[in-house]
C-alpha cells in the first residue's frame, strides 16, 4: 500500500526557498504569482494492515517537525481491495 | 579530579575533533568519544558535547535524524537528570529536532550558508555555561551554518525571554533568527544549544580566544573552580 505524506511549512513560518522561487517565476514573466511555498511528498511503501493511526505517529515522531510544518497524507490506489 | 566530558560523533559530523580539543586545553583532561550507535553512556558524566557539522547529511531536516540516533536516547535521560549538555551548530539543531530545547532551525532567511565571525552579546552570564562572561558583554565567535533561524511561536519567545534563557543574541542581525536568538537554554539551566562555535575561538591564533570562557565556565562550574 503506497501512502503519500505532504508536510508544508505553517501559515506565518517565513519561507525563503519560496520567496526565492516565487522572485525567479517573476523574473520569467510570471506576474500572476501571489505566493510559493514549498514543501516535502514522501512516499511510503507500507504493509497492507498499516493503520492511519501508525501513519500519524510517524508524521509526528519524525517526517514532520510540528514546531514549523503541517503534515496530511493519503492513501494512493492499487493494492487495496475497496 | 578529572573532567569527565563525553563528544558524540554522528556520521557527517565535521567539527567532533575541535570540540574535543577545546574541551581538553581547558579541563586538561580528553573527553570520551562516543559514537551514534553508541547505546550507553558512562555514569558521571560532567559535560556531553554534540558538536557541528552535517550529521546525516542533514537529510530530512538537519539534526532530524541524529536525533532519532541511539545514543541520542541516552542524552535525553542523561539532560533530564541533569547532566550538562552543549549543543553546537548542527549540535544545537539535534537538541531542537529531539525536544531538549524548544523551538526550530530554519534555512538562514536570506538562503546563504554564512560563514564569518560574528558579535554576540552575552544576555544571561548565569548559567552554566556562561558564568565566566559579563553581562551584556560582546564576544566574537564564528558562524558557520545554512539552517541558523531560530523559530519559535510568540509564546515561547517570550517564555524564553522572561525566564532568562536566552543566553547569546546576536548583536546585529545574521540570520533571519526571531529576537536574533544566537543561544538558548533550556528550563532547568543544564542544556544550551547555540550556533556559533566557541570551539573555534579558544586562542588568538585562531582570531578569537571568545569561545574559551565558555568552556572555562562549565568547567569550573563542574569541579567547583
Amino acid at each position: 500500500m503506497k501512502v503519500r505524506v505532504l508536510v508544508s511549512l505553517k501559515p506565518g513560518v517565513l519561507d525563503p526557498q519560496g520567496r526565492a522561487v516565487h522572485h525567479a517565476l517573476e523574473g520569467l514573466g510570471f506576474n500572476e504569482v501571489r505566493d510559493v511555498r514549498i514543501g516535502r511528498v514522501i512516499e511510503l511503501d507500507l504493509a497492507d494492515d498499516a493503520d492511519d493511526e501508525a501513519i500519524d505517529r510517524m508524521c509526528r515522531q519524525l517526517l514532520a517537525n510540528l514546531v514549523i510544518e503541517n503534515y496530511s497524507f493519503e492513501r494512493l490506489g492499487g493494492g487495496e481491495s475497496a | 579530579m578529572g573532567f569527565r566530558a563525553a563528544v558524540i560523533t554522528f556520521p557527517g559530523s565535521n567539527c567532533d575533533r575541535d570540540m574535543a580539543v577545546a574541551i581538553e586545553k581547558v579541563s586538561g583532561t580528553a573527553p570520551l568519544r562516543l559514537w551514534h550507535g553508541d547505546s550507553e553512556l558512562p555514569d558521571g558524566l560532567d559535560l556531553i558535547a554534540l558538536p557541528g557539522g552535517f550529521s546525516y547529511g542533514d537529510y530530512l531536516r538537519s539534526g532530524a535524524m541524529a536525533a532519532r540516533s541511539r545514543i541520542m536516547q541516552s542524552v535525553v535521560r542523561a539532560a533530564d537528570k541533569g547532566v550538562p549538555v552543549l549543543g553546537v551548530c548542527n549540535g544545537f539543531q539535534v537538541l531542537t529536532e529531539a525536544g531538549l530545547l524548544p523551538g526550530a532551525l530554519m534555512r538562514n532567511a536570506g538562503q546563504n550558508f554564512i560563514c564569518r565571525t560574528v558579535s554576540l552579546t552575552v544576555e544571561n552570564n548565569q548559567s552554566l555555561f556562561t558564568g565566566a562572561y559579563d553581562a551584556g558583554e560582546i564576544v566574537r565567535i564564528p558562524v558557520a551554518h545554512h539552517d541558523g533561524n531560530y523559530f519559535a511561536d510568540d509564546d515561547t519567545l517570550d517564555r524564553l525571554e522572561n525566564e532568562g534563557r536566552v543566553a547569546l543574541r546576536y548583536a546585529e542581525p545574521c540570520n533571519g533568527s526571531r529576537n536574533d536568538i544566537a543561544g538558548i537554554l533550556n528550563r532547568a539551566g543544564n542544556v544550551l544549544g547555540m550556533m556559533p562555535h566557541p570551539e573555534r575561538a579558544i586562542e588568538p591564533e585562531l582570531g578569537s580566544s571568545d569561545g574559551r570562557r565558555l568552556f572555562e565556565s562549565a568547567v569550573g562550574a563542574l569541579i567547583g573552580a
